[in-house]
């Protein structure tokens, strides 16, 4: 072979991957400039910006060994060490602080959920409204597993903290580990018994009746203490306080384990990064799915379904897996979520958590892991504190008054902002803010949903 | 729409006999428990039957244009439940801020009606600008787009009404008259319930003249069945649509007042409660079918209510909720075109 044909054969390919670098570099680097700029000193802000461009604009990372997961590996790096350097950190103009490590940990939860959420919506393309009613399976087989809720029956396994593997505290409790288990296989089997006869609906009535679900589930666990004469749910007063996640005191001798979260000094980072843990996972079986046989029948029938079952596609199937899978970690993020908040009530179950859901897949990128992780951190930081800061700025600073007025409660728009969000998404980036290549070519050119003639009015 | 026609026949599995008896099992045991409720206390029965009714004639209006929308554009547009509940705030303040509650007679009449226009232009406006702003621009998107945007504006839209009145129930003056019209089995149904069922026929059968003999209506069946050949017909696709959503919403304010009136309370969530009530109705009658629509509304109000009010083995007013829902995805799951559809969704 001619050496400038090779040449030339290379060079594309070259220039691409050197561009991708460099587009990269600067997008990481041009906002971290920004904020220091503005709020710290300039000469920081240029050396931060330096290394960042350097990072990942100049060296050929992708050749080393490890190079491909640099990126990764350094933000997860920064996620695991967040509690340590948080509270060093400066505060943003407008945000005000970053979130709390306490807030981290809902931050990861929902970001959990949204991922497995994002398996149902993202890869196989089926609009799942109801979502909040694996949240609330979770959290309450966490309930009925790690509390004194089941009074009569003393039974501990692997027993928690305080009360110690042989103690003779009433109720059913499980260690935490064993409990998270089981919320993801039981919440699974309930997204296949709900999906087994919705599943064969087309797009929006799937979208109605899992929306059904979803409002018939916390109905259930309101009037669920007397469903059939026995004490389910414990009604409208919830369950609580159900036990914190720990290692027992066997571990917690043996190896030095904290044996019981909540009484651990260092609580909240516990919690945090178990949390992250929990989402690392996530993330990991994510992406398996996504690549393995199971993953590429999910995109080919949500691009089209009659294809794909002429392919051979088994689409019942296929279907009943997606909902499973998405089940799934819907139920452990709600089974840790209600550990953590040590209660559960089914005043948390609504429609607007299952659309908050929604919303951060829908504005993160549907089918990108990355872009849902960070759709769901920006999200449920705004609905934890980034709205309620924002609304302080604005009052401090004289804008509602300019704009309004008089001061505003932003909180009080809660709503109203997830609804701008998701309107403003699907009207100028239906793809999401970072799409999987796949799904924008999808929104930018229509799938084969649309009759093939159609024109354009 | 031809292959909407071949999907819907092809569900594998599934032996139509079998489904039928089922349904058949489901619909005898509901009858059996009704007769036995009503030789138990047809008094009862006989009160929840008009309240039942009067209900459902509401739900019915709010699903009608449900239906209608599905029936053009195959949108489920959720915002619509909450333009109704807009509508019956603006009734509250128009009903406070003229002091209805002094006033009798002529001149009271005069001013329902009056409100009336102005809730039916109100809503009209905001869901035909909802259409303009949102929808229109994804008339070419994947059905997913526009659902998800009608989600986002229902938000939007509760938001407004949450903080326009508070998140407590803002009460509305009962400013109806409370005179009996015709008593049932010993039970009055009074002039405050009959208003509804006084509105409601008026407002159907004009609608169905209009989509059935005049020129808009036909403009409309035809955008509903193919909106490519309707414009190669001449007739604007878009105005067309419009219209639908302006019909909408007339029907949205019309509901709101009577609503607003007879239950003389609205909520921010009410919208949401109502049209999800509705939606249900729609389907359950067949949606795009507009008799069928206000045949649902009135089985749903039933079911309400007699499951509400009825002492022999009713599940009681804590699961309503779940029932109608149970419903919509029985339906959903056995009979898809509704109990007046078509297989095909296929307009008016």
């Amino acid at each position: 072979m001619d050496i400038r044909d090779a040449f030339r054969r290379y060079r594309p390919g070259f220039e691409r991957e050197t561009t991708r670098r460099a587009k990269r570099a600067a997008i990481a680097g041009l906002p971290a400039f920004l904020i220091l700029a503005v709020t710290g000193s300039m000469g920081l802000a240029l050396i931060i910006a330096t290394i960042v461009f350097i990072a990942l604009y100049v060296p050929a990372w992708d050749s080393l060994p490890l190079g491909h997961w640099i990126v990764t590996l350094s933000v997860i790096l920064l996620a695991v060490l967040y509690p340590f350097y948080y509270p060093n950190l400066f505060e943003l103009p407008i945000f005000g602080a970053f979130p709390s490590v306490d807030t981290g940990v809902t931050m990861l939860i929902y970001i959990m959920m949204a991922l497995g959420l994002n398996i149902v919506v993202g890869y196989a393309g089926l609009l799942d409204l109801g979502y909040v009613a694996f949240y609330a399976m979770g959290a309450y087989t966490a309930a009925w597993f790690a509390s004194q809720h089941f009074s009569n029956v003393t039974f501990h396994l692997g027993g928690v903290g305080s009360f110690g593997e042989k103690s003779s505290v009433p109720g059913i409790h499980m260690t935490i580990w064993l409990v998270l288990v089981f919320a993801g296989i039981f919440t699974a089997l309930v997204g296949i018994i709900i999906g087994f006869p919705t599943l064969r609906l087309r797009g929006d009535y799937l979208a109605i009746v899992t929306l059904g679900f979803g409002e018939i589930m916390p109905q259930i666990a309101n009037n669920g203490d007397n469903l059939l004469g026995y004490n389910v749910t414990n009604g409208p007063q919830g369950i609580n306080p159900i036990d914190p996640p720990g290692f027992g005191n066997t571990l917690h001798n043996a190896v030095g384990l904290p044996s019981d979260y909540l009484s651990s000094p260092t609580s909240t980072r516990l919690f945090y990064w178990t949390a992250l843990v929990l989402v690392l996972f996530t993330v990991f079986c994510s992406m398996r799915l996504r690549d393995s046989r199971l993953g590429r029948a999910w995109i080919a029938i949500r691009e089209d379904e009659t294809a794909a079952a002429a392919m051979g596609v088994p689409l019942m199937r296929t279907k009943t897996w997606a909902y499973a899978a998405g089940a799934f970690f819907g139920g452990i993020a709600g089974a840790y979520y209600a550990s953590f908040k040590s209660g559960t009530f089914p005043g948390d179950f609504y429609f607007n958590i299952s659309v908050f859901i929604l919303c951060m897949v829908i504005l993160g990128g549907m089918g990108n892991i990355w872009g849902v992780i960070l759709g769901g951190a920006f999200l449920s930081y705004l609905n934890q504190e980034g709205l309620a800061n924002i609304g302080a700025w604005m009052n401090a600073n004289g804008v509602s008054d300019a704009v309004f007025g008089h001061d505003i409660d932003v909180p009080l728009y809660t709503s109203g902002i997830f609804g701008v969000i998701l309107v403003l998404t699907m009207l100028f980036r239906p793809e999401g803010l970072i799409p999987s290549s796949r799904r924008k070519a999808e929104f930018r050119e229509g799938v084969s949903d649309e009759p093939l003639y159609d024109v354009q009015h | 729409m031809a292959t909407e026609q071949a999907r819907i026949r092809v569900r594998p599995g599934y032996r139509p006999d079998v489904l039928s008896m089922i349904g058949l099992t489901l619909v005898g045991v509901v009858a059996l428990w009704l007769v036995v409720n009503f030789i138990k206390e047809p008094a009862d029965f006989y009160n929840l039957f008009l309240i039942g009714m009067t209900n459902g004639a509401v739900y019915g209006l709010v699903a009608i244009g449900y239906s209608l929308v599905y029936g053009i554009l195959e949108l489920i547009n959720f915002a619509h439940g909450d333009v109704f509940m807009l509508g019956g705030m603006l009734v509250a303040t128009l009903t406070t801020s003229w002091a209805l509650e002094s006033k009798s007679g002529g001149t009271l009449w005069l001013f329902i009606l009056l409100m009336l226009l102005i809730a039916m232009a109100f809503c009209a406006t905001i869901n035909t600008t909802i259409e303009l702003l949102a929808y229109r621009r994804l008339r070419n998107a994947p059905r997913l787009a526009p659902l998800i945007t009608a989600i986002g504006m229902s938000f939007i839209l509760q938001n407004i009404g949450l903080v326009w009145k508070g998140a407590r129930p803002t009460s509305v003056p009962d400013i109806l008259p409370h005179g009996t019209v015709f008593t049932l089995g010993g039970i009055p149904y009074t002039w405050n319930r009959f208003i509804v069922i006084l509105f409601t026929v008026p407002v159907l059968t004009a609608l169905v003249w209009l989509v059935q003999r005049t020129r808009h209506g036909k403009a409309m069946r035809a955008t509903a069945q193919d909106r490519e050949a309707a414009a190669m017909m001449g007739i604007s696709v878009n105005r067309t649509i419009s219209f639908t959503f302006f019909i909408a919403g007339c029907l949205a304010g019309a509901a709101a007042l009577l609503y607003a009136l007879y239950i003389t309370n609205i909520r921010y969530t009410e919208g949401f409660r109502v049209g999800l009530i509705a939606f249900t109705a729609a389907v359950l009658g067949g949606i795009g079918n507009l008799p069928g629509a206000v045949l649902g509304g009135l089985v749903i109000g039933f079911v309400e209510s007699f499951n509400n009010g009825l002492g022999w083995h009713a599940p009681g007013s804590d699961w309503t909720q779940s029932i109608i829902f149970g419903i919509l995805i029985l339906i959903l799951v056995f009979r898809p075109e509704g109990l007046l559809g078509e297989r095909t969704p296929e307009g008016a």
